[in-house]
């Protein structure tokens, strides 16, 4: 407590300080709290330091004989990038580049929506409309998985009942569009969900005075709610891009694994099982594919919290 | 590959893939762009709309693009998810029970089941506890943000980049060859001079597959625990030790029952969690070795060997473990938030 809030000594503070936390506070604490930090550090350490070690050292000898006679550099990141390595022709920078392309939209076109649809839900009031949030909220229980199969048929055949065709066959393939539009319909319900909680609780005079003034739905939507609720949107927002950065299942079984559409995911789980031997291509790809999300994790850690509390029952 | 007269291969690679990041970002950026050009003019047009249609109108243009994309990405196939289960691996013929049957009698797939019930208990519980012994610890600590923040880091990983970073630590090479595994060093250095090849050896490997699920969620853990430990009122504590209570029993008797929903929240999201990743049995061992667990069953099963019937049975399964564990986490999370 007398480090959190800065109190002058340790000794004024020590008899207000919870005991609970002082009975752990012994330096056996300290030492075990340590321990586990460095344990937690050092396989991240070993990939960061292998990926800079040269071909013949990573093979030769442990990364950690690295620490006292470092021969670092970036060439495993340009082999790896642009060259690929033994048997496998492209470098990972189209995969790179399709993680991004797939990320930003698949965070946005949920978000909008959700947004929509949550305020429809919380300020366009009509008859069912608390029986259709509870649907929503209810959807959350579904794993992706229950879902796959169907929609890749669809995807792929169209739908159909009987003879009728509902929704025509698209050739989709060699296109993010499948990839963005599963990770939007898996992405709606939580969002929908937390989104609702927060709009729902805007002031009704603020809502009241608007449509007095005239305004349509439409217009209060952009000009009042989207403002207000920046800081849920983005909590949400940082949440889902990591979640879609992150995402296997989902790539996989809707970009496939060409370099056209399959985000780095997807061949790094490939590579895992065909470049056996090539520790110092594979460790660079992944710290590739993990640099991202750890820069956003230092840089918006509060929001990632956030996001994360909120979300950790998804899909 | 090197034609005379081009720079070199690498380098018009290099330039070929940039001009196709730049197509890529083009399609990307024109998705969103079209997206949102379209909702401006609806959202144009229906405003315009006055009198007794504004109303449905307004709900129409609100709710009906999420409520078709759940409908058609959820609804419907959780539906037909079930139907397929119900019928044979091409879908020709109603089988009834048989894919279920066939789930828990082979003793391939009950060996699946038995892992992913060792997965579901063993490394929720062990994240939960470590989290939970860390939070109570870390807080009284110098510099304790840093700690968290590293302890924490794994969260923002993806599963893949956990397992390759593991898969790294579990390298393994045969006696008499240096050792470029971390755990293979480790276990010569104290003295196991020809430690195993530790992905192949049952059943230590699927243990040694859990600590990379503790790894990534431990942090989490902790920091939700802290924050319910912070959130204890002092006066519940103060009193508690006036009337004599102190350290572990204070622990025991006040500590853990002020924040017994929030560690059964933690538990409840961590075994979802488990029970639905699979990408780290795909990556690191790709389900062999005696470490297959169910949800990558059913990826294989619907995706490798194309039998949606036993595929889809699996997922109903999958979804059938899930569902009391959600309801119970959401409600749990309900009450919790009342209660603050």
């Amino acid at each position: 407590m007398s480090a959190r809030h800065g109190k002058p000594t340790r000794a004024m503070s020590a008899p207000h300080a919870n005991p609970v936390r002082k009975a752990f506070s012994r330096p056996l604490a300290s030492v075990f709290v340590i321990a586990v930090t460095v344990l937690w550090t050092i396989p991240t350490l070993g990939l960061l330091v292998t990926s800079l070690r040269p071909k013949q050292d990573v093979t030769s000898n442990g990364w950690w004989n690295a620490l006292l006679h470092p021969d670092l550099g970036l060439g495993n990141y340009h082999t790896v990038l642009f060259e690929g390595g033994s048997g496998v022709s492209t470098g990972l920078m189209p995969f790179l580049v399709n993680s991004l392309a797939i990320s930003v939209p698949a965070t946005l076109f949920p978000l909008v929506l959700a947004a929509m649809a949550a305020y429809g839900l919380a300020w366009v009031r009509f008859r069912g409309s608390d029986t259709v949030f509870f649907a929503v909220f209810a959807l959350q229980v579904v794993p992706i998985q229950m879902a796959l199969i169907p929609l890749l048929r669809l995807f792929s055949g169209g739908a159909h009942l009987g003879s009728l065709t509902l929704i025509p066959a698209v050739d989709l393939k060699g296109s993010y569009a499948p990839v963005w539009l599963a990770h939007t319909m898996f992405a709606l319900p939580l969002a929908v969900f937390l989104l609702h909680n927060f709009i729902a609780q805007l002031p009704r005079d603020l809502m009241e005075a608007a449509v007095v003034d005239g305004a349509s739905h439409f217009k209060i939507f952009r000009s009042i709610v989207l403002p207000l609720c920046t800081p849920a949107l983005a909590s949400f927002a940082i949440f889902q891009f990591l979640w879609v950065w992150n995402d296997l299942l989902v790539a996989l079984t809707f970009a496939g694994g060409t370099p056209e559409v399959a985000p780095m995911t997807v061949r790094l789980a490939q590579l895992s099982g065909s470049f056996g031997g090539r520790w110092e291509l594979l460790t660079a790809g992944a710290f590739l594919s993990i640099i991202v999300p750890l820069i956003v994790f230092f840089s918006l850690q509060r929001y990632f919290v956030r996001g994360l509390l909120a979300g950790s029952v998804k899909g | 590959m090197s034609v005379p007269g081009t720079p070199s291969p690498a380098t018009a690679l290099a330039t070929g893939a940039w001009g196709d990041a730049a197509v890529k970002f083009g399609n990307s950026l024109g998705a969103v762009a079209g997206f949102l050009g379209i909702l401006l003019l609806v959202f144009f047009a229906a405003g315009r709309a006055r009198g007794r249609l504004s109303r449905p109108l307004a709900v129409a243009v609100f709710l009906g693009p999420a409520a078709v994309l759940l409908l058609v990405g959820l609804v419907v196939p959780l539906i037909r998810t079930v139907y397929l289960s119900l019928q044979n691996d091409d879908g020709s013929r109603f089988v009834g029970g048989e894919n279920f049957g066939w789930a828990f009698t082979t003793d391939s797939v009950q060996k699946v089941l038995v892992n992913t019930l060792l997965w579901l208990v063993v490394a929720p519980l062990v994240a939960t506890g470590l989290g939970l012994l860390l939070a109570l610890l870390v807080d009284r600590m110098r510099g304790q943000a840093v700690y968290k923040s590293l302890i924490f880091m794994p969260m923002a990983i993806s599963l893949v980049g956990a397992s390759i970073i593991f898969k790294f630590v579990y390298e393994s090479r045969g006696p008499g060859q240096q050792q470029i595994g971390l755990l293979s060093q480790l276990a010569i250095a104290v003295g196991w001079d020809d430690p195993p090849n530790w992905m192949l050896s049952q059943p230590l490997n699927t243990f040694l597959l859990m600590a990379v699920m503790v790894w990534v969620q431990t942090g989490f853990a902790m920091v939700v625990l802290s924050a319910a430990i912070k959130a204890i009122p002092d006066e519940v504590t103060e009193a508690a030790r006036l009337d004599g209570a102190q350290g572990v029993r204070l622990f025991w008797y006040v500590t853990v029952p002020m924040i017994r929903t929030t560690v059964v929240v933690v538990l409840t999201t961590i075994m979802i969690i488990t029970l639905k990743a699979f990408d780290i049995v795909r990556t690191m061992t790709g389900g062999n070795f005696g470490t297959q667990v169910l949800a990558n069953e059913m990826y294989s099963q619907s995706f490798v060997q194309f039998n949606t019937g036993r595929g889809s049975a699996l997922a109903v399964i999958l979804f059938l473990a899930v569902l009391p564990l959600v309801a119970y986490n959401i409600v749990q999370l309900r009450k919790e938030r009342r209660v603050r």
